[in-house]
């Protein structure tokens, strides 16, 4: 399909721009392909927006005479207006940007076309390889085993090829365990505890159904990862209302006469529509800067948006706690297993982990309990707050999930090697990019599309000093501990980074943190000094005392 | 202990309210004026300033189950001397005493701002308290505002509390008066009052108009008029605009004030009924309220350079906040630790904001209580927190004041007025707390601060779109530590800072003493056979011997030590109960406040 035949004007002259906080500029639209680019005019002062079309959440457009108004709200919930002379270049522009904007075929996708300009160190399609990490997990144990029983996908469409399983389960009995959970998502370790030796697996819910079906191959495998006389604990995403009416559909949950060895625990986390309700209320309350106080406050309140965070933020810290404080291996499910399990099993990992709240370890985290775990990102990040579709499978998950890390990170400012920016990149990234690293549902998708040959990986580009620096904090020190963050509603805050970052000029509080940075810095230099002069001083020093000796 | 003991409890429990460990401790509780002291079998000692018990800011109603003990603590005291601040003795002498009390001088402050002058001169008017108990014997008025104006405008304002100036604008030559309400009914006019009002606007070279801002409602002005009181009429006075701003009273602070504690306090609190209970008890709409006045203060003084004159009811609560915020908007000398407590004794102690009364220091009207300095106090924190550089002090510095202002170990804030604190002397019986707080400065500056912070405009602009205004979580739950962040980046930028200077220091140290051997080393060459000549050796803080860089001075230990690593202080204990089941409660008292009191 040729791009073109969706651009019916290419380029418009005397677009004013307006972004708030910023004087509005006059200068030229282009549209490409796959960008949306602004240039004002001025050589004294010019200024160049690019805009990626998949950034595009919703498109409106106003007419006052034959001046035409496009608004653009896009996914990183910016929101632009364009001023355009000429009712026809308007609409114009306006349809190229909505057909581009809603491309059907991931192949038409920016990621395809992207040719980077930076020189490729290491290629990101191949720094996090399952082999790697079971390398670093063999150290310490020897009870669990790579298994490539799903090496075509042919068992479970949404796993990987390679997973991490107990040593003394077959692959046979996996298939078996297969059947009886949905979407064939059987229980894989997640995470191995090395303090303790405790383990988090996840899979799906059991398909019990209303006979109550059980499967004693599932009950060996769960089995198989507790030490003698140990009881573990699962840990069960839905409400036990919302579980046992799964039984109906053939889903349900483990039987406790069935796993006598595992006490179950449910924490409602949830899911799909409601969450998506919950961004889009939030995004508007944060918009709306007439709000008065009242209003502005129970708007928060409505969008139950800081309830979610601590509602997966309590089930992350409940299954961290059985591991470390309980000594208990935990089972970590909902329904698919493919969203709020994965919230809980990656974050419980970020409180328990160090190597977690590294650069390295937290992309290493997000391949392995979200890419290679078979979130669905493309159908969850397809629309962000502006969607008007009423999809049922868009979702912000994975931004929940990142402003869980945020808040986290808030509490413990010099635990984790990253800052607030590198979160706000992935959140980016995840919706809008040149990268094919978030494109497709499951790695069984990316394989068929060949992401790895014909994209590049977000990981390539992000793990390049010049651009590591900026996601690199300062105030890092690392922190073996585990550590507990408080999910008091008094210690939970609106991440403004995201949801207030258009809306206020934010100007002191950059100047404020630069300070600090600098004020790192130069006490490192100051250090460096130091140390060179003491030596110096020592090393005339000891010239003196041979000189005595001669 | 500092006095002896009113009362001796045996066999009480000592909860923790902060701690979730549910166990509490046996021992014996024991009263005296000034402290609250609880002994455990193990012979800790807890200790709390009675004070704060009183402190309506932080009396919870559920401290003591047991009604006789609740008895107990609503002892209150009958009179001031009986109050810490007069056994307290911080082993100063006299003279010291005296320079403490002599730190902040008023004077000086008025002169810093450029009067007297032309248009503005000190007033003797109110000398002996004669016109104005409320005020303090020195007062600034328009020159051209002469003695029976000014009686004559007194007796028409609310317990005589006529328009005085409270800041001088050099630059803009506008100014900010307060006075109180007139008594104007609904008819009522006072020829003095409108002259009075005329002459702080001609005292104003660069605008004609003035604008006088009623900081309450409209609905409590137009009330008052019926009881004789109320507002300006536009019509009686030339050259005025009038503005309500609309913050609410004392008793409605109150009862917000209330009503924000029992939601914090409540314990498994859940986001919804933690948003609901904010937005209900109005506090941050208070907050907003008090610093949209401010702003809209400033907008007539900075983009109009009119003068303005703001009053509410009796002129000491809401207009002290209303002055003082747009003065620390409008100067950055009130920014630094220094100026902010001079801010605090011109607004608040010298014009007679009723510090007893509305922080409850004596037995008095529970309805006399009242948060306002304590939303003054917030109301800058939220600047400093839009503003990270702007602000010389930190949040410490406003929490340690706040703490002051209830514990009563300091004169500055007892009684009402300043005619009431010459009588009780307390310039010879007390201390006064601002050399305390200078001396530990250090605690309190921010090391973000820039001295030169927007410089050609000292002028702050903050946004007071509603999302700015955050729950003050230091402040309400400060010693609820499983709250806050476990490690601190403020302080650990404090350090950093700290070390820097201690660095350069050392740079300086050592660069000398390089400079001072090459020069020894040219000597010793020059005569080598004098051995006597070589210096001894320099003594160093580290081996000569180098083999490693490592950093020189560790900073602080504690600041980057994990709190926290107990699961049960987080508040998913949901689970935690389960394991350990918690003891029946009979006493909780707030071990934290005595943690940090004593």
């Amino acid at each position: 399909m040729e791009f073109a035949e969706l651009i019916k004007t290419p380029r418009a002259d005397n677009v004013v721009l307006h972004r708030p906080f910023y004087l509005a500029v006059e200068g030229t639209l282009c549209l490409t392909g796959h960008h949306l680019i602004f240039s004002s005019r001025r050589q004294d002062n010019a200024e160049e927006l690019w805009l990626l079309h998949s950034n595009i959440d919703s498109i409106e457009k106003r007419f006052v005479g034959s001046l035409g108004t496009i608004i653009i709200k896009c996914k990183d919930l910016r929101i632009i207006q364009l001023d355009i002379p000429g009712m026809e270049e308007c609409l114009n522009i306006a349809s190229s940007i909505e057909a581009l904007s809603t491309l059907d075929s991931v192949t038409l996708m920016y990621p395809f076309f992207y040719r980077p300009m930076f020189e490729v160190i290491e290629d990101g399609w191949r720094a996090f390889l399952p082999d790697q990490e079971f390398e670093l997990l063999s150290s310490v144990t020897d009870e669990w085993r790579l298994s490539c029983i799903n090496k075509e996908f042919s068992v479970c469409p949404s796993y990987p090829p390679i997973v991490i399983v107990p040593k003394s389960i077959d692959d046979e009995a996996l298939r078996k365990v297969a059947t009886f959970r949905h979407g064939s998502r059987f229980p894989v370790l997640s995470y191995y505890h090395k303090k303790n030796g405790m383990v988090m697996m996840r899979s799906s819910q059991p398909l019990t159904g209303t006979n109550g079906r059980r499967c004693k191959e599932d009950e060996k495998l769960i089995n198989a990862t507790l030490r003698p006389g140990k009881r573990g604990y699962i840990i069960d995403t839905r409400s036990l209302n919302v579980a046992q009416q799964a039984r109906a559909k053939g889903g349900g949950f483990e039987q406790e006469a069935h796993y006598p060895q595992w006490r179950r625990i449910h924490k409602c986390i949830e899911r799909f529509n409601i969450l998506q309700e919950s961004l889009i209320k939030l995004v508007e309350a944060c918009n709306d800067q007439s709000h008065n106080m009242d209003r502005w406050l129970s708007k928060l309140e409505a969008s139950n948006w800081l309830t979610h965070i601590k509602e997966i933020l309590t089930a992350a810290c409940l299954a961290a706690q059985c591991i470390d404080r309980e000594g208990a291996s935990v089972l970590v499910h909902g329904t698919e297993g493919t969203d709020s399990t994965l919230q809980v099993t990656s974050l419980a990992q970020i409180i328990l982990d160090p190597r977690c709240r590294t650069i390295c370890g937290f992309e290493s985290l997000v391949v392995r309990e979200w890419l290679q775990a078979g979130h669905p990102f493309q159908q969850r990040c397809a629309q962000s707050a502006y969607s008007n579709s009423k999809q049922k499978w868009e979702a912000p998950v994975f931004l929940l999930f990142l402003d869980c890390v945020w808040q986290i990170l808030r509490q413990f400012p010099c635990s984790f090697e990253f800052n607030e920016q590198f979160l706000i990149m992935l959140f980016e990234h995840a919706y809008a990019s040149q990268f094919g690293t978030f494109l497709g549902n499951n790695e069984n998708e990316r394989s068929k599309l060949k992401l790895p040959q014909k994209t590049m990986s977000l990981w390539s580009w992000v793990n390049r000093s010049e651009e590591l620096s900026k996601f690199q904090n300062p105030l890092f020190e690392a922190n073996s501990l585990v550590i507990w963050p408080s999910v008091a509603p008094q210690s939970l805050q609106l991440w403004e980074g995201v949801f207030l970052r258009w809306n206020r000029p934010s100007k002191f509080l950059d100047e404020a943190h630069e300070e600090m940075i600098n004020i790192i810095k130069y006490n490192k230099e100051l250090q460096a000094k130091v140390n060179a002069l003491r030596r110096q001083l020592a090393e005339m020093e000891t010239d003196d005392r041979m000189q005595e000796n001669l | 202990f500092p006095s002896p003991f009113f009362l001796q409890v045996e066999q009480v429990k000592l909860l923790d309210r902060f701690s979730t460990s549910n166990k509490s401790l046996t021992g014996t509780l024991y009263l005296t004026a000034t402290h609250l002291l609880f002994i455990d079998s193990s012979q800790r000692e807890t200790w709390a300033f009675s004070r704060l018990f009183n402190c309506p800011t932080f009396l919870h109603s559920d401290i003591f189950g047991d009604n006789s003990l609740h008895c107990l603590f609503l002892y209150l005291l009958a009179k001031y001397e009986e109050l810490y601040a007069f056994s307290y003795n911080p082993k100063q002498n006299e003279s010291e005493q005296v320079k403490g009390w002599q730190l902040i001088d008023l004077a000086e402050e008025y002169k810093r701002m450029g009067v007297p002058n032309a248009n503005w001169q000190l007033s003797d008017a109110n000398r002996d308290y004669k016109i104005c108990e409320t005020y303090p014997r020195e007062l600034y008025v328009p020159r051209t505002a002469s003695k029976p104006i000014i009686v004559g405008s007194s007796k028409f304002r609310s317990k005589g509390r006529f328009p005085v100036l409270s800041y001088y604008h050099k630059n803009k030559e506008a100014a900010i008066c307060r006075c109180s309400q007139p008594l104007s009914g609904f008819s009522a006019r006072c020829l003095e009052d409108e002259h009075m009002l005329q002459a702080i606007s001609k005292a104003n070279p660069s605008n004609r108009y003035m604008y006088v801002m009623d900081t309450r409602p409209k609905l409590n002005a137009m009330a008052n008029r019926a009881a004789g009181k109320g507002y300006e009429n536009e019509d009686n006075y030339s050259n005025i605009r009038f503005q309500f701003v609309g913050i609410e009273n004392i008793h409605v602070m109150r009862s917000s004030l209330q009503k924000l504690l029992e939601v914090s306090g409540t314990k498994g609190l859940s986001v919804n009924d933690f948003l609901s209970g904010l937005e209900n008890s109005g506090w941050l709409r208070h907050i907003k309220a008090v610093l949209d006045a401010a702003v809209f203060l400033v907008k007539a003084i900075a983009v109009e350079s009119a003068s303005v004159l703001v009053h509410c009811s009796d002129g000491w609560d809401r207009t002290s906040q209303v002055c003082s915020l747009g003065a620390l908007l409008l100067d950055s000398y009130y920014r630094t630790i220094k100026g902010f407590m001079v801010l605090i004794e011109k607004d608040w102690i010298s014009f007679g904001h009723k510090f007893s009364d509305r922080c409850c220091q004596l037995d008095g009207d529970p309805k006399e209580i009242s948060p306002v300095f304590t939303q003054f106090l917030e109301s800058v924190w939220n600047l400093t927190e839009q503003f990270p550089q702007a602000f010389e002090y930190n949040e410490a510095f406003l929490l340690q004041i706040h703490e002051h202002v209830h514990s009563c170990q300091f004169g500055n804030f007892l009684g009402n007025c300043q005619k009431e604190r010459e009588e009780l002397k307390l310039k010879e019986k007390t201390y006064s707390l601002w050399p305390f707080l200078l001396d530990e400065q250090k605690k309190y500056r921010n090391p973000l601060y820039n001295p030169g912070f927007s410089p050609e405009l000292t002028l702050l602009e903050p946004n007071t779109v509603s999302f700015n205004f955050k729950f003050w979580r230091n402040m309400y739950h400060q010693f609820d530590r499983s709250m806050h962040p476990r490690q601190s980046v403020f302080n650990l930028i404090m350090n950093l800072s700290e070390q820097n200077k201690q660095l350069e220091e050392e740079i300086k140290e050592l660069e000398a003493k390089i400079k001072w051997r090459n020069g020894q080393s040219d000597a010793i060459l020059a005569k080598e056979h004098q051995q006597s000549a070589h210096p001894a050796p320099v003594a160093l803080k580290t081996p000569p011997c180098f083999k490693k860089e490592q950093p020189l001075i560790p900073v602080n230990g504690a600041v980057r030590t994990i709190e926290g690593s107990n699961t049960a202080d987080n508040r998913y204990s949901e689970f935690v109960e389960e394991f350990s089941k918690a003891e029946p409660a009979v006493v909780s008292l707030e071990y934290g406040v005595a943690r940090m009191t004593c």
